[in-house]
């Protein structure tokens, strides 16, 4: 009988403990692909966050350390630092990097640490319930803004891509989301490049995942993406900001 | 080798070095930067990686995600920044990962200044992070006792793994003085079968976390490190002491200003008073032991700290009240002077002395 469809080799067999709906368990299915199909699962190390994401350990078929809340970027510096050779990604939600860690990030990219970085960003604060996060749409409701995100108090959720993209040393910096096919399959592309730019000791690489949090959105998975569509997506525009020529011709 | 002149951060830093240390990942703040600026030239002449990070908190990331793999690692700073480095080192110990912190303090509370200081006995020995850990604290008082005690630390750390604490002041990292490097070799430790450095699709992934959302498996984690620690308390306890048994008074101090409290005894012993010392080296654990030896001569024990009292409070614990304990501190940067010690200890030995 031929094989259609299998669970990759990057995962483990552990059920998830992602609600329906909730995008990480595409995101974490789209990194495993890519460190198998570039041939470097048993040399990678990830680094997982404070967040819904903190067990990824129990789904990666890799090594991995948990970081403290923001920290991923300084945890897998000194990873990588120990093992030059060896395969480092950090996966973090939008409060992790964009909010306590930011200096973390913009370091650790200033410096060209050749890591990568996985950023899902859900304009939300997933595990606590639905607080402000860094990324939460102006107008947006929040546990912690109940009237909606109040430009004159908060500002502009903030954009990382572009902020990412003004450093050197970010050398792979793309934002796509997994809404559709079509998207996920643009997603994995994305994740394979920036293992490609860190495998040829390039320099810093970064993926922002836009994905949806259905529970805290309190939609159904699928209206859940539709609100990313109508609602994510003009704000933080999909696309690449930085692409060393090195790695994608 | 033959002895050459250094000063203390400097010693600390080629100790390190000379401990097997290839990693450092650290700030600058003073009164430590001599630690780091030596470093910055030693570690790539061994082959090892000196990285200057963009604050304290990630620096102590960084020696997180080194210990990960297994690699001897430190960091070093001095009083505010080792607040910083608190929640790093709570989850190092909660992860069981070894590694060396160096505080060169400094005087606080806040930014304080930057001449020496005790004042982070309370920091050290009781854990500025979250949760049940404690970590082994040495204490050296010599520029020679720093750097033996850096061979000790990296041992001890990867032998419980545990983060060890070097807890000097600005005045032993500053002070120059003729050090030793004697030949080191560690211990053979088991291979680290929870090190991470790629399964080479060879073997299952190994994670390390100190996220339980099971009160009954982390509670188990806890008595686990706690079993830890009780084996350190057992086997790790350092302390140097003399003249307990005749002694009128027993000073006790630790660091530099167990120096100071030596010449105080010195004024005293020439006027023929009988006074004992004893000098914790390790800070936690606690040399209680020592103050069984205290005979029942002794009219009362003098505590001498750079601070406005906080190893009283392990001293009062080690006492049981059998003996009065006194007090004498300055703070601020400001460093006990030997005759107002003497004073002290004459006022005791004369029981006219408050009990604290």
């Amino acid at each position: 009988m031929k094989t259609v469809y299998e669970r990759s080799k990057g995962l483990q067999s552990n059920p998830m403990h992602y609600c329906p709906g909730c995008s990480h368990g595409t995101i974490h299915k789209l990194i495993a692909e890519a460190l198998v199909e570039l041939d470097v699962l048993g040399d990678t190390i990830g680094v997982a966050p404070v967040g819904c994401a903190v067990f990824a350990y129990n789904y990666f078929n890799c090594d991995i350390t948990e970081a403290a809340h923001g920290r991923p970027p300084a945890v897998a510096t000194g990873i990588k630092r120990v093992f030059p050779g060896k395969i480092v990604f950090t996966y973090q939600g939008d409060g992790d990097l964009a909010a306590i860690g930011t200096s973390e990030i913009i370091h650790a990219a200033h410096r060209g640490e050749k890591i990568t970085t996985i950023f899902v960003n859900n304009a939300t604060y997933g595990m606590t319930g639905g607080q402000l996060a860094p990324t939460t749409l102006v107008n947006q409701v929040a546990t912690t803004a109940p009237g909606g995100r109040d430009e004159s108090s908060y500002g502009k959720p903030i954009k990382m891509c572009e902020l990412l993209a003004t450093i050197d040393g970010a050398r792979f910096i793309e934002r796509v989301a997994v809404d559709t096919p079509t998207n996920i399959r643009k997603a994995k592309k994305a994740i394979i490049n920036a293992f490609k730019c860190q495998i040829n000791r390039i320099g810093f690489s970064m993926v922002e995942v836009l994905s949806s949090c259905p529970t805290n959105l309190k939609l159904s998975p699928v209206d859940s993406l539709k609100w990313l569509q109508k609602n994510m997506i003009p704000y933080y525009p999909l696309g690449n900001f930085r692409k060393p020529a090195e790695v994608m011709g | 080798m033959s002895k050459v002149l250094m000063k203390g951060n400097e010693a600390i830093a080629e100790s390190a070095i000379r401990a097997g240390c290839r990693y450092f990942f650290g700030y600058p703040i003073t009164p430590q930067n001599e630690i780091p600026e030596y470093l910055s030239r030693a570690m790539p002449e061994v082959g090892g990686v000196f990285l200057q990070a963009e604050s304290e908190i990630a620096a102590i990331n960084m020696v997180f995600g080194a210990a990960v793999t297994g690699a001897r690692v430190m960091t070093s700073s001095s009083s505010p920044g080792i607040s910083l480095k608190q929640e790093g080192i709570s989850y190092i110990a909660g992860a069981r990962l070894p590694c060396v912190v160096v505080n060169i303090m400094r005087a606080g509370p806040g930014l304080g200044g930057i001449l020496p200081g005790q004042a982070d006995y309370f920091q050290a020995t009781r854990g500025g992070g979250n949760g049940d850990y404690r970590h082994i604290v040495y204490a050296p008082s010599t520029v020679q006792e720093a750097a033996d005690l850096m061979y000790e630390a990296f041992d001890k750390a990867e032998k419980y793994r545990v983060p060890v604490m070097l807890l000097g002041d600005g005045m032993l990292g500053q002070m120059m003085e003729p050090v030793e490097f004697k030949d080191h070799i560690s211990p053979d430790f088991p291979e680290k079968e929870w090190a991470l450095n790629g399964t080479g699709n060879r073997r299952e992934p190994r994670k390390i976390y100190s996220l339980d959302v099971n009160p009954v498996t982390l509670e188990e984690h806890n008595r686990l490190l706690a079993s830890v620690y009780e084996e350190i308390t057992r086997e790790e306890v350092r302390q140097e002491y003399f003249d307990l048994e005749q002694a009128e008074v027993v000073a006790v101090a630790y660091g530099t200003t167990a120096r100071i409290v030596r010449e105080a005894i010195g004024i005293c012993r020439s006027e023929g008073l009988r006074v004992g010392m004893i000098r914790p080296v390790t800070l936690w654990p606690y040399p209680e032991a020592a103050f069984e030896l205290i005979g029942k001569s002794c009219k009362g024990i003098l505590c001498v700290e750079m601070s406005l009292g906080q190893m009283i409070d392990d001293v009062k614990i080690a006492v049981k009240g059998r003996q009065p304990v006194f007090f004498h501190g300055r703070t601020g940067g400001m460093v006990p002077e030997a005759d107002d010690i003497a004073n002290e200890i004459r006022r005791i030995a004369g029981a006219c002395g408050r009990s604290e």
